[in-house]
């Protein structure tokens, strides 16, 4: 279908043509692409800088706090993506928990000022000022970050539980302190699991739309929005296709990448590759 | 002779893990260039207290002194001791080389310096040309080696073993516990070793703890430990023995040991008895007659064999003595055709001196 053209409100000519690849790689459908990549790879750098502390955590404390903490961890999952989003809404929004909270803390300090006379110095503003957290590109990666941080938790967790630890023990008796046990033995074991993480983190956020379409603004579409219109409001499913393969293609390329990447680990760990 | 200096000495350690104490009020000292073994049934403290000298553990009382310093409080990565572990602990994603190199490399050694001492330890440890491999590509003796390796090449004065030879099989097991021998005389540093295994303790070691329940129960030479243990804990974990139950009386200012099982025994010798004292004789040295031996400081029983299990090289036996006692006797199968003789149910004599009987505290 993404080889034809539109001719009609419902009819397609499969013409073989790739006018719609052209059209995909033309200007400002390929910024959007370009900046869904970029918002992926914040995401997912993020999701990673959170994951691998909590992961840590999470691996060296007792088995029965370990429960708890991954079940925690696993407990948003069984809620509805749907509604885990709109509950970052009630949070966000300009009436929102956050700016609710800062506005009576405000208010607080204002009260302070005034019984020392200062209030009309305006040292913290004349009013209250409500913090856009909605509809930006900060509200699309948090709520990207909040919804996969999960995915990059549990293989860097998984992996971590696999390290003998007394092999981190021999690292410590020959000398090396916390940052070179980190960086040259726990890190280099431990990659697998971050590469893991990083595809399950980046692969659905370069194609989700749920989250960038109620959270972002007219700033903040990703490719996914885009794709999602052609096929229903735009009734341009020819294009769609187009696009959609363009995402499939960039999500074969990256599986390649990691393909190679394991490849290259799997004289390391025989029959250890997931 | 000039007296060793001390590479290691622990006052009064303690270390408890909740409910249950680990070591338990432990002082020992290690003296220069000995291959010390602490001896001991599973779980009674003995890898803690290695674990105590590297570093990995923190003690709850007591001080650790490694070569005149205090290191009580010194972290893991600066005391002056290497470890071997029991599950080798090798960084799987280096190297042989990278993996032997670790520790230099930290040293700030130079780069020269380095590879000289890494070919050197190579050559020691017989790993020659597998210096690219990766751990994962070893059999289990290379990985041995190599975990010896990297603790070796930073040249301690100490390393220590946590069980380092349990995971081999039997073969190899030998034949590295000679290489370790070896390579501690080549090199004169002190090896400090935890075992659980007693013919390993026994062929290796120049000197062995016993420990039980986190005490030391006994420290000494490791043939004087055999032949001349003074506790019936020792001298039962570290080799068979038939314990003698009985009360002591002096006669004429010698010892005469009156034993309801085998009846006065005459020590011939005047020593002071401990208090609710045991004799003990090793199964070794008694031997199998056909008829009752009457010479003098021997002391012969009869009974009817009741078990016999053959090793090949030797024949464990079982006799059972008429008041129902059973006394192990092992025996060198010297001749084929004597095996025939040592069928079950079989009466006749078993004998042994009085100067191979050891006093024993309970």
């Amino acid at each position: 279908m993404s080889y034809g053209q539109k001719v009609d409100i419902i009819d397609i000519d499969y013409s073989w043509g790739l006018a719609n690849y052209v059209r995909a790689i033309d200007g400002v459908y390929l910024v959007t692409l370009f900046k869904s990549v970029v918002i992926s790879i914040i995401t997912t750098a993020l999701c990673l800088l959170i994951a691998i502390p909590v992961a840590f955590y999470i691996s060296f404390s007792s088995t029965k706090i370990k429960s708890i903490l991954l079940v925690s961890i696993l407990l948003p999952l069984w809620t509805n993506l749907l509604i885990r989003t709109y509950s970052l809404i009630a949070i966000l929004r300009t009436k929102g928990h956050v700016n609710n909270t800062l506005e009576s803390l405000w208010e607080s300090a204002n009260h302070v000022l005034n019984f020392f006379r200062l209030a009309s110095y305006n040292f913290i503003g004349e009013s209250f000022i409500p913090l856009s957290l909605m509809h930006n590109n900060f509200s699309v990666i948090l709520g990207l970050c909040y919804i996969y941080v999960p995915f990059v938790i549990i293989p860097i967790y998984l992996v971590l539980e696999k390290i003998d630890r007394n092999m981190l023990e021999a690292a410590y008796d020959l000398g090396a302190n916390h940052k070179i046990v980190f960086f040259k033995i726990i890190i280099p074991n431990i990659s697998v699991g971050i590469t893991s993480g990083i595809i399950l983190v980046f692969i659905p956020c370069l194609g989700s739309f749920i989250i960038p379409e109620l959270l972002g603004g007219a700033d903040s579409q990703m490719i996914g929005n885009i794709i999602e219109r052609q096929f229903k409001s735009a009734n341009d499913w020819p294009f769609g296709s187009a696009l959609s393969f363009i995402l499939i293609y960039i999500t074969i390329i990256i599986l390649g990448v990691r393909y190679v990447y394991s490849k290259l680990y799997s004289r390391l760990y025989p029959g250890n590759i997931s | 002779m000039i007296k060793k200096k001390t590479s290691i000495e622990l006052k009064k350690l303690n270390k408890r893990f909740g409910n249950i104490t680990a070591v338990n009020d432990v002082s020992l000292e290690i003296l220069e260039n000995d291959f010390f073994t602490i001896l001991g049934p599973s779980g009674c403290g003995k890898s803690t207290i290695l674990r105590l000298i590297a570093g990995l553990e923190a003690q709850d009382s007591g001080t650790i002194i490694i070569n005149d310093e205090d290191c009580s409080s010194v972290l893991a990565n600066e005391r002056p001791v290497n470890m071997v572990f029991q599950s080798y602990a090798l960084f799987p994603h280096l190297s042989v080389r990278d993996n032997i190199e670790f520790g230099l490399k930290l040293k700030k050694i130079s780069g020269d310096e380095i590879k000289i001492r890494v070919e050197e330890i190579l050559e020691l440890v017989k790993m020659v040309g597998y210096d690219l491999k990766l751990p994962s590509e070893l059999s289990g003796g290379q990985r041995q080696r190599v975990a010896l390796a990297r603790a070796i090449v930073n040249k301690p004065q100490i390393v220590l073993l946590d069980e380092p030879l349990s995971a081999l099989d039997a073969n190899l097991r030998m034949e590295m516990q000679q290489e370790l021998v070896n390579i501690q005389r080549n090199l004169k540093m002190t090896f400090m070793l935890v075992t659980h295994d007693q013919d390993e303790a026994l062929s290796i070691s120049s000197k062995i703890a016993i420990m039980e329940n986190g005490k030391i129960i006994e420290t000494n030479t490791a043939t004087n430990m055999y032949e001349y243990p003074s506790k019936k804990f020792s001298a039962e974990f570290l080799g068979r023995i038939n314990i003698i139950e009985g009360v002591s009386s002096v006669i004429d200012n010698q010892i005469v040991f009156n034993s309801d099982t085998f009846g006065k025994i005459n020590l011939e010798r005047n020593i002071k008895l401990p208090k609710d004292g045991v004799l003990g004789i090793r199964p070794e040295k008694i031997i199998i007659e056909t008829e009752i031996n009457k010479q003098k400081n021997r002391v012969s029983m009869n009974g009817i064999i009741t078990n016999w299990t053959y090793y090949g090289d030797m024949s464990y036996i079982t006799i059972e003595l008429v008041n129902e006692t059973k006394v192990y006797i092992n025996v060198q199968n010297i001749h084929r055709n004597s095996l025939q003789e040592l069928n079950i149910g079989k009466n006749l004599y078993a004998s042994f001196d009085v100067n191979d009987l050891i006093i024993l505290e309970k």
